[in-house]
């Protein structure tokens, strides 16, 4: 038998770069082995991926893209189609958990300086999966046809219209209608069915590419391929399989139990997940009290809700959101450390971080409630503070007393 | 630092009220008592929402024979909720009035139940159908403190009696045929109904949840414990 | 580093954790393929139809919806059924061995009443509804034709009792639906359980289209 298997892994290999595949970036690719919890998330992006697609076949199955059908499809995918309901609530609750965990990879890099030479090609693919992913959310929440997605889609793409000059033209063509109507649900499905799941595929594919040339940066910031022995192997370095891989396995398992609480006990999430406003059609003739993108989305939302319209366009709050989303782009170049990561920078640095963190967060919870004055006041002090972290950078980088970085990476 | 940071991210975290859904400005809702392993509550309910809501309203996204899951047969089905004899078990529940009619007669189409217990909340629920009282102004006679101006008559008034708004608050007029403990019964029946109607696959996710979570920890178990075998090869 | 690996401990960790995990795996993935299966509003489509076979001439057919498929419902003349037996031997399965109908219709007539002949009418060579041709000897069909069902897409010829000849292409008769009387006059199609027949009214039933 093993024989066997033998005789059929030499053939292929004679045919196909089997094995040498398997050395170069799995058995003899090596990653540093103080990763630590940070670490897991881009291995459960790529989970969250796998079960993202799984779970949107089976509801393309039975889901239909007609203004008229869509969202009685949708309950009868939750009553009628064997086991829908587990679907849908697998695919709603992996699109706010992709967030979730797409957003704690990129603090990850963040914190450990993962976005600097020679990762900076790795970071910009990285955010370009993110822009990716955005429209890949955006296109798909306009599916269900509920309020909150007609309103939402609505909101959003008049933003485009306020672009100058090309504005209202550029927003009928996003729409294919004058307004978001059957014809947009049904350019929207074939973009968030097969055109962003295959540019993700094959933009993640790059990804892993080029982390795979230069190797992942650590908690420590230290390149372990200074120090390699006598066979070339990084002295820090574990072959990420079995290593990384059964590391990943307990990983994969915890955010598992936390996904499946999520699906069986709290699909709604409050509210968060699934919004109660979009258990009710989508009424053209009738806009919500209240309409505020998923919360992923909310901390740009109030972003462009603090900037107030400047010469009777509201083009400049919609700048200023895209600022805010492609702004990460810069980081390798605004920052200016001697030091990787978080833990060897100085307290000017890890104040700053703080700040944004509370900022994102902030804006984020703001974006979720109704513009009051307050409301505006606090949202545009913390657009400040997300825009200093960022355009403040080259400075304080400079300027922060930073602790040497180790040689050899540390156990903490 | 990291420790502060954690606090300050946790601490945020935990202000943030749960996002408010479809309240009207804040009017008080009583606590809808719900049950939703009470079959027997269930099924009055349901009795209750087809004889009676299903005159205007659909529930085009429900099956009659969905009731099987609140402990009802086919057999029980057809005969307690009446249904007639060309309506197949297995159809949805359409609206006795067709919603041009309905529009005509109210000004609004009545919109379909399938899922208003998931926009609307079960207090929302419990409360509307209690709270609704004589307002002369109105083109159907009726007015309600959760949903102001509200197309829809309140048509169990022979149930409630008529209720009137007094210095702020109801008072009952006319009695109608039960007493308040036996309407403010029923309507908890007809609400656990409403939202086990809204979502009927909630009467197992829980128990299957649980499986899962259980096998999970299993796994768990055996995953962490294969993870510290291996990495005992490392330092 | 790696000296003192026990690996029988090693072999039976991995075989373990391969094994529950291959059953969550198996678990998560069962829901999927079963969402493949009929849905509610398939099998409430597909629901048994009654029908009233009452004003059905004796010698004629009609033809009713079930499952989207045509079903027929033949009332026999005595002619008819006196010529069934009479070409067992052009018959590929005369005495219908193969199960294409109920225990309760494996017999000569393949039907629960003599004359009555409840058939599903989708040729069982590739699926075409083949035609009723209940004259005998027609010139296309030849002087051996006693009356059946011409299939014109290939060619497929069955008896009256709709069993397929020797020498086409179909290669098994047609098959007889599961189906019971819920009085003389009344036929349900798509159920065979006696059991809802409680006091002569069954569990469900809707009408004929």
């Amino acid at each position: 038998m093993m024989n066997l298997l033998k005789n059929l892994i030499g053939w292929i290999d004679e045919r196909f770069p089997l094995v040498s595949t398997w050395k170069a970036h799995l058995s003899e690719y090596y990653a540093p082995k103080n990763f630590n919890f940070w670490y897991f998330f881009g291995g459960l992006a790529l989970l969250v991926l796998v079960i993202q697609i799984l779970s949107g076949i089976f509801l393309t199955m039975n889901y239909k893209p007609d203004a008229l059908f869509a969202f009685s499809s949708v309950e009868y995918i939750m009553r009628d189609v064997q086991w829908g309901w587990l679907l849908r609530y697998i695919h709603s609750t992996g699109a706010s958990m992709f967030f979730v965990v797409i957003y704690l990879h990129m603090f990850r890099g963040l914190m450990y300086g993962s976005y600097r030479k020679p990762r900076e090609l790795l970071w910009i693919i990285g955010m370009i999966i993110y822009l990716a992913l955005m429209g890949e959310a955006f296109m798909g929440y306009l599916l269900p046809w509920g309020q909150m997605s007609f309103w939402g889609a609505q909101v959003i793409v008049n933003l485009f219209a306020s672009v100058p000059f090309i504005g209202p033209d550029l927003a009928i063509m996003i729409r294919g209608d004058f307004v978001v109507s059957d014809i947009t649900l049904n350019r929207f499905f074939a973009l968030h069915v097969v055109a962003i799941p295959l540019v993700l595929v094959l933009i993640i594919v790059a990804h892993l590419v080029a982390l795979h040339e230069v190797g992942s940066n650590n908690p420590d910031g230290v390149e372990i391929k200074k120090h390699k022995d006598a066979n070339g192997v990084p002295l820090d370095g574990v072959p990420f399989f079995p290593y990384m891989v059964v590391k990943d396995g307990v990983a994969a398992v915890v955010f598992l139990m936390v996904f499946s609480a999520v699906v069986f006990f709290a699909p709604d999430m409050g509210g968060y997940f699934l919004e109660y406003n979009n258990f009710v059609p989508a009424n053209p003739m009738k806009t919500p009290e209240h309409i505020a993108p998923v919360w992923y989305f909310t901390p740009y939302y109030a972003i462009l809700r603090a900037v107030p319209p400047m010469f009777g366009s509201q083009f400049p709050g919609v700048v200023a959101m895209g600022v805010a989303t492609v702004i990460f782009f810069a980081l390798p170049w605004l920052d200016r450390g001697p030091v990787k990561s978080i833990r060897y920078r100085g307290p000017i640095y890890k104040t700053f971080l703080a700040a944004f963190v509370v900022s994102f967060v902030g804006l984020g919870y703001l974006g979720l409630m109704p513009a009051t004055e307050t409301y505006t006041l606090i949202s545009r002090i913390l657009a400040v503070v997300y825009f200093a972290f960022f355009f403040l950078m080259p400075w304080y980088t400079k300027i922060d007393a930073c602790k040497p970085e180790p040689d050899r990476v540390t156990s903490k | 630092m990291k420790a502060i940071k954690k606090v300050i991210v946790w601490a945020m975290l935990a202000c943030m009220p749960v996002l408010a859904n479809a309240s009207e400005g804040g009017v008080h809702l009583d606590k809808a008592p719900l049950n939703l392993q009470d079959q027997a509550s269930l099924q009055r309910g349901a009795k209750l929402f087809t004889s009676r809501c299903l005159a205007c309203h659909s529930a085009s996204a429900m099956r009659y024979n969905r009731l099987n899951d609140i402990g009802m047969s086919d057999d029980q089905i057809r005969a307690e909720l009446e249904l007639p004899e060309d309506v197949k078990v297995g159809s949805t529940m359409q609206a006795a009035m067709d919603s041009n009619s309905a529009k005509m007669a109210y000004g609004v189409a009545p919109p379909d139940l399938s899922v208003i217990a998931r926009s609307r909340s079960a207090d929302w629920l419990y409360t509307y159908m209690r709270t609704f009282y004589t307002d002369p102004s109105k083109v159907s006679g009726w007015n309600n403190t959760v949903f102001p101006s509200v197309a829809m008559p309140f048509v169990l008034a022979d149930m409630q009696g008529e209720q009137a708004m007094e210095d702020g608050h109801l008072a009952l007029k006319t009695p109608g045929s039960m007493s308040v403990a036996e309407y403010d019964n029923a309507i908890a029946d007809l609400t656990n109904y409403l939202v086990f109607m809204s979502e009927p696959a909630i009467l197992v996710r829980h128990q299957i949840g649980w499986i899962v979570l259980i096998f999970l920890s299993i796994l768990l178990i055996l995953m962490y414990a294969l993870k510290k075998e291996i990495w005992k090869d490392i330092h | 580093m790696t000296d003192n690996v026990d690996h029988g401990k090693r072999r039976i960790l991995i075989a373990a954790t391969a094994a529950v995990g291959g059953v969550a795996a198996a678990g998560a993935g069962a829901p999927f393929v079963l969402s493949l299966q009929p849905s509610e509003r398939a099998k409430a489509a597909g629901a048994p139809v009654e029908v009233d076979i009452s004003s059905i001439e004796p010698g004629s057919m009609i033809s009713i919806e079930w499952q989207g498929k045509p079903v027929w419902i033949l009332r026999r003349t005595r002619e008819m059924l006196d010529l069934l037996p009479k070409h067992d031997a052009d018959l590929a399965d005369p005495s219908s061995s193969i199960p294409q109908q109920p225990e309760y219709c494996n017999n000569p007539t393949r039907s629960i009443k003599p004359e009555v002949l409840v058939v599903l009418g989708v040729c069982t060579h590739l699926g075409c509804s083949p035609t009723f041709r209940p004259e005998v000897a027609p010139a296309d069909l030849g002087a051996q034709w006693a009356g059946g069902w011409f299939c014109p897409c290939h060619g497929s010829r069955f008896d009256l009792a709709a069993r397929v000849f020797k020498g086409v292409p179909a290669p098994t008769n047609l098959i007889i639906p599961p189906h019971m009387y819920l009085s003389e006059t009344r036929l349900l199609i798509g159920d065979d359980d006696k059991s809802k027949l409680e006091g002569g009214q069954p569990a469900d039933k809707g009408a004929a289209a």
